[in-house]
C-alpha cells in the first residue's frame, strides 16, 4: 500500500508541487441486521481509495479517487495540484516535517493491539448468531417489550498508509466493532424505545446479553413517562449523555474552532472553564480507545494532551497547520474520515476523571432534580460558537435522592462553560460511549439546568 | 432528450446478476455509480479547502427468503463486478435461480443547462469571493463570514433480474452561507443555502443574496432575548419551516419504520391524523428541484405522492422492497447514499400544499406565542413520535404582532398531537433544501411550506 502513497508524492512533486502526501486506507467490513428472529440484511464490503494533499507554496490542494492504477495515481496527483493552484495563500500552510518513520505499534513494544483476531475469524454465521441473541434477550427480558426495531452489529478492519515529500512514513493496522439494539416498550397507551450497545476490537469483545438488558431496561423504564415541571433542577446526566456533551466540548477545543472564533473555549487558555471536579484529557494511544492509533491522519504521532485540569483549561488540541499559526507543537490530532477526507483538527479518544460516587450516592447528592438519560436534537440545539444549547430530553425524576417516576418531552438549557463550571459531581465508573466521537465519562451531577417541561 | 449513459454493458450485467443468483435467491440487483464532485470554501476570505474528489464502484444485493446478502466494491471493471456477485452469494444454499432477460427503460435526465465540470475553478472561487464581500457588507457587527460551494456529477446504472435496466445522470450544485455577528458579549450565527439538481445556471440569479440573508439573520440576533418556556401557539415559517414536517411526520410514513411498527402511522392508512385543511406531497418529479431524481436507485421513476389528503393519511413512501412486503406498487423512494449501502425508503421533496390564510392572517390570530421562522435542525423517534427541533431564528408574538428575537429556543413535542393541532396553513408557498440523514446515510432531500400555525407547542427556552 506505502507504495501507491509514494507514487503519489512523485507524480505531484513532478507536476510542480513544492511538497506532496499521500494517503491510503483500506477498509474491510461486515454488517448484520437482525428483525423479527431473522437475518434481515447480511452485509460485505471493501472501501479502498487515495488521497492526495498537494503544496505549491502557501497555497494547498486536495485530490481523492478510488482508482488504483498507475495512470490512475498520476492523474490524481495532477489534480490535487490543479486545486492548490485555485486555493488563495495561506502562509501558515504546509506539510508535517518530523521525517520520521512510525511505529506501527502505541505505547511502545507490544503494549497494545490495535486488531482483534475475532474480527477476522468469527464467521458470519458467528456473528449472525451474535445479533439474534442480542434480539432475543431484549425480547426475553420483560413481558412489556413488544418488539425490537433493530439489532445491529457491525465490524471493519482497517489499514492506512502514509508518505509524504518531507519523509514521513507509517502504517497501522486496527478492527473495530459494535453491536446495539433499539427495543420497543409498551404500556399505558404509549410506545417506547430503548438502545442497548457495546463495543470493541471483535466480537468476542462483545456481551450479547447485556446489550439486550440494557435495551429492554431502558425502554420499559420509560413507560408511563410524562412531562416534568418546568424550573431549574439539579440534573444528573447519565455516561451515554455526559460522552455527548463532552464531544461537543471537544469540538469547542480544536484549535481550528478558536482561531476562527468559532469556539466558546476561544481566548480562555489558562482560565477557568470548570468546576474542580471536571478533568478532561484526550489521549490517541488509549489501548481501550476506538480512536486509538500510533500516529494522526498526518503521520504526526498520538499522544496524551491534557485540556481540562484543576478548572483551568491547559491546551487545545492542534494539527501541523494550526500549530504552525499558533507557535506551537502539533498534538497529534490531525482526524481523517478515510481517504475522502482531508486531515482536520479533531479530539481522538476524550477520557473524563472517574470521581469517586456510586450511581446511588449521585442521585444523593442530587436530592431533587432529573436524571437525564436520552438528549435529541444535539447536532442542532448548540450554538457552536457561544456553547449556548436547549436540547430535547427524557429520563427519570430524582425525588429524595431515589429515581422517581418516567419523565419525558422536555428540554434542558445552559451553554456548555456555565455547565461544566457546575459539575459538582462525577461518577466512579466510566463507560466508553461512540456517539459522536470516541469517549470515556462516568455519571456527571450538574448542580443546576433549566428544565423546561409543563 | 438524451439519454443516460449506462455504465456497465448488458451481457456483463446480465452475466453478473446470474452469477449472483448462482446460489439461489428470488431477485438480484446491480446499483453501479460512477461520481466526481468539486468543492471548496471561503474563510477568512481566504479560498481554502479545494477539493476534487472522484471514484466509481458497485453495490450487489440478492434477496431470499426475507433476507438481503449485499456485498459492494470499488470499481466497475467485469472483474470487480463479478467478485462481489460471488461474495454477495457466498452465504446462499439454495437452488441456482436465473435473471429475466435484461429490457433497456429509457430515461430522460433532468436538463442541465451549464455542466458545473465546464466552469473553471477560478470563476467558483471568485463566486465565493463575491458572497464573503456581500456577507462582511451586510454591517459592521458581522465578525466572520464563511461560505461554501459544492457541484456533484453523480451516474447511476441499475440492473435487476426481473429485466430492468435503467440509468440516470445527475448534476446537483449546491452554495452554503454562514455568518457570525458579535456585539459586546452577544454573538449569534445565521446561515442560508441554495441548491438545486441543476447545473452552474442555479447560481445566474444574484447568489450574492444568500451571503446577504445569512448576514441578515445573524445580525437580527445580536437584538434577540431569551426565548419563552412552556406550551404556547406556535407559528412557523414558510420553506426551512417545512423542515418541521419532514421530520415529525415525513419519517413516520417510510414503510420500513411503518412495518416494523415503529411508526406513530403505522395501521392509520385512511385515517383522519390532521384538519381537512392540510394536504401533503411527497414529489419526487419537480424539476429541477434539490431532492429529484428521474428514477430513484432502484431504477423506479420517482412520482408525486399525495401522502395526506385533506387530513387523511393517503399513503407511505415505499421502496422495492416494503412495497413487495405490503403488495404495492414502489413510490419511487428507495434512495441510497452511494453504492456503499442499501436503498431504505426515503423522502425526496416533502411538502405541506399551500392554504388560504395569508401569514398575517396566521399570526394576528395569536395572543402570546412564538413565531419559528427557521431551523437548525431536528430529530424524531418515529416509533413514539416525539420529536425536538432547534430553532435557528424566532420571535416571540404578542397581542398578534411580531415583537422581539429570542434566541436559543427549541421546539419539542409529539408528532400526532402537533400534526392535528396544525389549525391553520399559509398561502406563500416555498422550497428549500437539506440533507437529510437516516440509517447512516445522507441523501439531499427539499422541504416547503406556507407559514403553519399549530395551536399549542412546548416551546423551550430559558425565560420560565
Amino acid at each position: 500500500m506505502i507504495d501507491w502513497a509514494r507514487r503519489a508524492v512523485e507524480s505531484a512533486l513532478a507536476a510542480g508541487a513544492t511538497d506532496a502526501e499521500g494517503y491510503l486506507s483500506e477498509d474491510r467490513g461486515r454488517e448484520v441486521r437482525v428483525h423479527g428472529g431473522e437475518v434481515e440484511s447480511l452485509s460485505a464490503a471493501t472501501k479502498r481509495g487515495i488521497g492526495v494533499r498537494a503544496w505549491i507554496g502557501a497555497r494547498v490542494g486536495y485530490a481523492f479517487d478510488t482508482n488504483l492504477s498507475e495512470a490512475g495515481v498520476d492523474a490524481l496527483a495532477l489534480r490535487a495540484v490543479e486545486m492548490a493552484r485555485a486555493a488563495d495563500e495561506d502562509e501558515f500552510a504546509g506539510p508535517p516535517r518530523s521525517a520520521v518513520r512510525l511505529s506501527s505499534d502505541i505505547g511502545g513494544e507490544g503494549a497494545a493491539e490495535l486488531s482483534d483476531p475475532s474480527v477476522a475469524s468469527w464467521s458470519t454465521a458467528e456473528i449472525a448468531e451474535l445479533t439474534l441473541a442480542i434480539e432475543r434477550t431484549a425480547l426475553d427480558a420483560d413481558r412489556r417489550v413488544a418488539g425490537v426495531e433493530q439489532a445491529v452489529y457491525a465490524d471493519s478492519a482497517e489499514r492506512v498508509a502514509i508518505a509524504s515529500s518531507t519523509g514521513i512514513e507509517g502504517e497501522y493496522e486496527s478492527s473495530h466493532c459494535y453491536g446495539y439494539v433499539l427495543a420497543l416498550a409498551e404500556g399505558e397507551g404509549a410506545r417506547e424505545t430503548g438502545l442497548g450497545f457495546d463495543l470493541g476490537r471483535g466480537p468476542v469483545a462483545l456481551d450479547p446479553v447485556a446489550i439486550g438488558r440494557e435495551g429492554a431496561e431502558r425502554a420499559v423504564s420509560m413507560i408511563g413517562a410524562r412531562k416534568p415541571q418546568s424550573r431549574a433542577w439539579p440534573v444528573v446526566l447519565d455516561p451515554t449523555v455526559a460522552a455527548s456533551f463532552v464531544a461537543i466540548v471537544g469540538r469547542g477545543l480544536c484549535a481550528s474552532a478558536v482561531q476562527r472564533g468559532r469556539s466558546p473555549f476561544a481566548e480562555r487558555l489558562g482560565s477557568e472553564v470548570a468546576a474542580g471536579a471536571f478533568v478532561l484529557d484526550d489521549d490517541g494511544l488509549d489501548p481501550e480507545g476506538s480512536a486509538s492509533s500510533p500516529f494522526d491522519g498526518e503521520g504526526v504521532a498520538r499522544r496524551r494532551t491534557p485540556l481540562i485540569e484543576g478548572g483551568l483549561l491547559r491546551n487545545y488540541l492542534h494539527d501541523t497547520y494550526t500549530a504552525s499559526r499558533a507557535g506551537t507543537a502539533s498534538t497529534g490530532s490531525a482526524g481523517r474520515g478515510g481517504y475522502r477526507s482531508q486531515p482536520a483538527v479533531g479530539a481522538s479518544n476524550l477520557l473524563v476523571a472517574p470521581g469517586t460516587l456510586t450511581p446511588e450516592g449521585l442521585l444523593d447528592e442530587a436530592g431533587e432534580g432529573v436524571l437525564v438519560t436520552d438528549v435529541a436534537g444535539l447536532h442542532s440545539g448548540v450554538n457552536p460558537v457561544t456553547g449556548a444549547f436547549s436540547v430535547g430530553a427524557s429520563g427519570r425524576a430524582i425525588r429524595d435522592g431515589e429515581l422517581a417516576e418516567p419523565i419525558r418531552e422536555f428540554t434542558i438549557a445552559s451553554d456548555l462553560v456555565s455547565m461544566l463550571g457546575a459539575v459538582s459531581a462525577v461518577g466512579a465508573a466510566p463507560r466508553w460511549v461512540p456517539f459522536g466521537g470516541s469517549v470515556s465519562t462516568p455519571a456527571l451531577l450538574i448542580e443546576q439546568m433549566t428544565v423546561a417541561g409543563s | 432528450m438524451s439519454e443516460a449513459e449506462r455504465l456497465i454493458d448488458a451481457d456483463v450485467a446480465a452475466r453478473v446478476l446470474s452469477r449472483a443468483l448462482g446460489n439461489g435467491g428470488e431477485f438480484a440487483e446491480i446499483f453501479a455509480e460512477r461520481t466526481a464532485g468539486l468543492t471548496m470554501a471561503i474563510d477568512e476570505s481566504r479560498v481554502e479547502a479545494v477539493q476534487s474528489g472522484s471514484g466509481e464502484g458497485a453495490g450487489i444485493r440478492v434477496l431470499s427468503e426475507g433476507t438481503t446478502y449485499f456485498a459492494h466494491v470499488d470499481g466497475l471493471d467485469p472483474g470487480d463486478l463479478d467478485r462481489a456477485a460471488g461474495e454477495a452469494a457466498a452465504a446462499l444454499r439454495s437452488q441456482r435461480a436465473e435473471p429475466r432477460p435484461l429490457e433497456a427503460t429509457p430515461t430522460a435526465p433532468q436538463s442541465i443547462e451549464r455542466p458545473p465540470a465546464d466552469v473553471p475553478a477560478e470563476r467558483k472561487a471568485a463566486l465565493l469571493r463575491e458572497l464573503d464581500e456581500r456577507g462582511r457588507d451586510a454591517g459592521p457587527e458581522v465578525s466572520q463570514f464563511t461560505a461554501s460551494y459544492a457541484e456533484a456529477r453523480r451516474q447511476v446504472t441499475v440492473a435487476n433480474s426481473d429485466g430492468l435496466f435503467a440509468a440516470d445522470d445527475r448534476t446537483r450544485v449546491r452554495i452554503g452561507a454562514q455568518a457570525v455577528a458579535r456585539r459586546g458579549q452577544s454573538v449569534e450565527t445565521g446561515s442560508e443555502t441554495l441548491g438545486g439538481h441543476c447545473g452552474f445556471e442555479l447560481l445566474d440569479d444574484d447568489p450574492g443574496r444568500v451571503a446577504a440573508s445569512a448576514a441578515r439573520k445573524a445580525l437580527v440576533l445580536l437584538d434577540a432575548g431569551p426565548a419563552p418556556a412552556g406550551a404556547m401557539p406556535v407559528v412557523v415559517g414558510a420553506g426551512f419551516g417545512g423542515v418541521l414536517f419532514h421530520e415529525m411526520t415525513g419519517h413516520g410514513l417510510e414503510a420500513d419504520h411503518v412495518q416494523k411498527g415503529a411508526s406513530v402511522y403505522a395501521g392509520k392508512l385512511g385515517e383522519s391524523v390532521a384538519q381537512p385543511l392540510l394536504t401533503a406531497y411527497d414529489d419526487g418529479c419537480m424539476a429541477n428541484e434539490w431532492g429529484t431524481d428521474s428514477i430513484d436507485d432502484e431504477g423506479a421513476a420517482t412520482q408525486k405522492t399525495m401522502v395526506i389528503e385533506e387530513g387523511r393519511l393517503a399513503s407511505f413512501l415505499y421502496d422495492g422492497l416494503t412495497a413487495r412486503r405490503d403488495g404495492v406498487r414502489s413510490t419511487g423512494n428507495g434512495r441510497r447514499e452511494s453504492f456503499r449501502h442499501l436503498p431504505v425508503p426515503r423522502m425526496t421533496n416533502t411538502y405541506i400544499a399551500p392554504g388560504e390564510a395569508t401569514p398575517a392572517d396566521l399570526i394576528a390570530g395569536v395572543d402570546r406565542g412564538f413565531y419559528a421562522v427557521s431551523f437548525a435542525g431536528g430529530q424524531v423517534d418515529p416509533a413514539t413520535g416525539d420529536f425536538v427541533f432547534g430553532v435557528s431564528e424566532g420571535y416571540l408574538i404578542e397581542d398578534g404582532k411580531v415583537t422581539r428575537p429570542c434566541r436559543g429556543a427549541t421546539l419539542i413535542g409529539n408528532c400526532l398531537e402537533a400534526l392535528a393541532a396544525i389549525d391553520a396553513v399559509g398561502d406563500d408557498f416555498e422550497m428549500k433544501t437539506g440533507i437529510c440523514g437516516k440509517a447512516g446515510q445522507k441523501v439531499p432531500v427539499g422541504t416547503g411550506q406556507g407559514h403553519v400555525r399549530i395551536r399549542e407547542m412546548t416551546v423551550g427556552g430559558t425565560d420560565l
